[in-house]
């Protein structure tokens, strides 16, 4: 499962930006997940505060 | 609500989209999901002042400083001083005054803005778009409309909703972090640029200043040798080594697309434009001026095809056209320099920086430069001849 972590996320729409299922949306200041999300990691990487993490 | 044409987002592209078409003569809507116009910041704010004097009249509170020209540092701390002048000075902007300037004019040319509104995705009928649905101050809210322009950021969805596949991939985003910095060392005439594979990877830190020893210091790595919270970390580690003292008073995180000219940006019915349309400049990672550049463009077209009734693809193909003429090219180059630039070594770095001490680089610019470091590293930099010369 892909979760984020709301304390170190500044809502900078990167990951949005990188996610092939586009299963990313900033609302604002909080990152939504939708069930599309296949784990790939992708968003994980380009987080410049390292806010999403996939966990097994 | 009903209106000629629906901008989504709020930002320099947006806000002169809207401007334009406004100002031609079309009923203009414009949303921004954020509560406050440009805030959180997500930039460096520097921009050429020749640029920007073309396209606006810049009022003084917009702009934080005024920048001389630049020094460059290689790997090894050799360094060399360019000067803008032959080129103009730079501005350092204040961006949330600047963005929420430009939505003002916007809003004076006769486009409505709509705050706190978030577009959920494209209308249509009978196959065709016919406008966004949207929620807006979490109300839900339709608005119909021939014709959108998608100006909504790194993050658009706008491309994707009207199948232009916007998703960058890792090579093609640099990861950004900063800080606002106030230190005694920062110097508030020039901007510094840092180079180094292991301060910033495949990209760069920058120090440009804001005036009273206040500066915007930053880095961008390439995405596809990013981690997670690898900027942070190195732009942390950049500050104990260079500015151990310096005190952050404001942080900032952002992706910036450095993918180089997207094949079309418009679909039926949509036009992209800026960060949406990946219109930054590869090299630099500038884009602010593109985005505003293909704003006036989009909104011009914007006006030709409402009153031609024809937003098909085919009718808006001249923003594409004129786009691609226009900042395109540019884009287009410095994506091959990036490409190239990207893969040297420190040593090369600090071979091609080091062959520049004995050169007067005060009235040179970017491109300046590069001319006169092809002629002293013909080899290193050969894989350029034809962007150089
Ligand atoms: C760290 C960093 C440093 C940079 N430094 C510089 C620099 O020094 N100089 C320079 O020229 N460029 C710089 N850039 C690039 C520059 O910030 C962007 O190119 C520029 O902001 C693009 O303008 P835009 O109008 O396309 O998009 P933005 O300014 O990003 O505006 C897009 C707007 O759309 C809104 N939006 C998104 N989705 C929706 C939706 N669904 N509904 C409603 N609204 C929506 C967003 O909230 C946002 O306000 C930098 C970028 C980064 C990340
Ligand atoms: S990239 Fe990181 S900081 Fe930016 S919006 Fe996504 S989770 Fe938040
Ligand atoms: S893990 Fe992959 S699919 Fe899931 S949100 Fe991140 S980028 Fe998208």
């Amino acid at each position: 499962m892909l979760t984020v972590n709301r304390y170190k996320c500044c809502y900078c729409g990167a990951c949005v930006a990188v996610c092939p299922t586009c299963s990313l949306e900033l609302v604002e200041t909080w990152l939504e997940v939708s069930a599309e999300c296949k784990e790939c990691g992708l968003c994980t990487k380009i987080c410049p505060v390292g806010a999403l993490e996939v966990e097994a | 609500m009903k209106c000629d044409l629906i901008v989504v987002g709020g930002g320099p592209g947006g806000s002169m989209a809207a401007k334009t078409a406004a100002s031609a003569g079309l009923k203009v809507v414009m949303l921004e999901k954020r509560q406050e116009i440009g805030d959180p910041v997500r930039c460096a704010e520097g921009v050429s002042m020749k640029g920007l004097n073309r396209m606006v009249k810049p009022e003084p509170k917009w702009i934080s400083s005024v920048v001389k020209g630049a020094r460059i540092y290689a790997p090894d701390g050799k360094r060399v001083v360019m000067s803008e002048s032959s080129s103009g000075n730079g501005y350092i902007l204040e961006r949330k005054v600047f963005d929420r300037g430009l939505a003002m004019q916007a809003a004076q040319a006769g486009a409505k803005v709509l705050v706190k509104t978030r577009a959920l995705g494209l209308l249509r009928k009978d196959g065709a778009i016919s406008g966004v649905s949207a929620l807006r101050i979490g109300e839900p809210l339709q608005i119909e409309a021939p014709l959108i322009i998608g100006a909504d950021g790194v993050e658009s969805k706008v491309g994707r909703w009207a199948g232009i596949d916007t998703t960058l991939k890792l090579p093609d985003i640099e990861s950004c972090a900063q800080f606002l910095v106030h230190d005694a060392s920062i110097d508030d005439e020039y901007t510094e640029f840092f180079l180094g594979n292991s301060i910033a990877p495949s990209g760069y830190v920058w120090s440009f200043p804001k005036g009273e020893k206040l500066a915007n210091i930053g880095l961008g790595i390439q995405g596809s040798r990013s981690k997670p919270g690898e900027a942070v970390r190195l732009l942390r580690q950049f500050m104990k080594t260079r500015f151990p003292n310096g005190k952050v008073v404001e942080m900032v995180v952002g992706g910036d697309p450095c993918s180089g000219p997207i094949d079309s940006a418009i679909a039926d019915g949509v036009m992209l434009v800026g960060d949406a349309a990946h219109q930054t400049d590869p090299f630099t990672g500038g884009g602010i001026l593109n985005a505003m550049q293909a704003g006036i463009i989009a909104g011009e077209v914007a006006a030709e095809a409402i009153t031609a009734c024809d937003v098909s693809r085919s009718g808006l193909k001249e923003y594409d056209d004129r786009w691609k003429e226009d900042i395109g090219k540019i884009i287009a180059k410095s994506f091959q320099l990036k490409e190239f630039f990207v893969k040297l070594t420190d040593k090369d770095l600090n071979h091609l920086i080091g062959s520049m001490a004995k050169e007067d680089m005060s009235k040179m610019d970017l491109a300046g430069m590069l001319r006169v470091l092809f002629r002293l590293n013909p080899k290193l930099l050969w894989g350029l001849k034809s962007l150089i010369i």
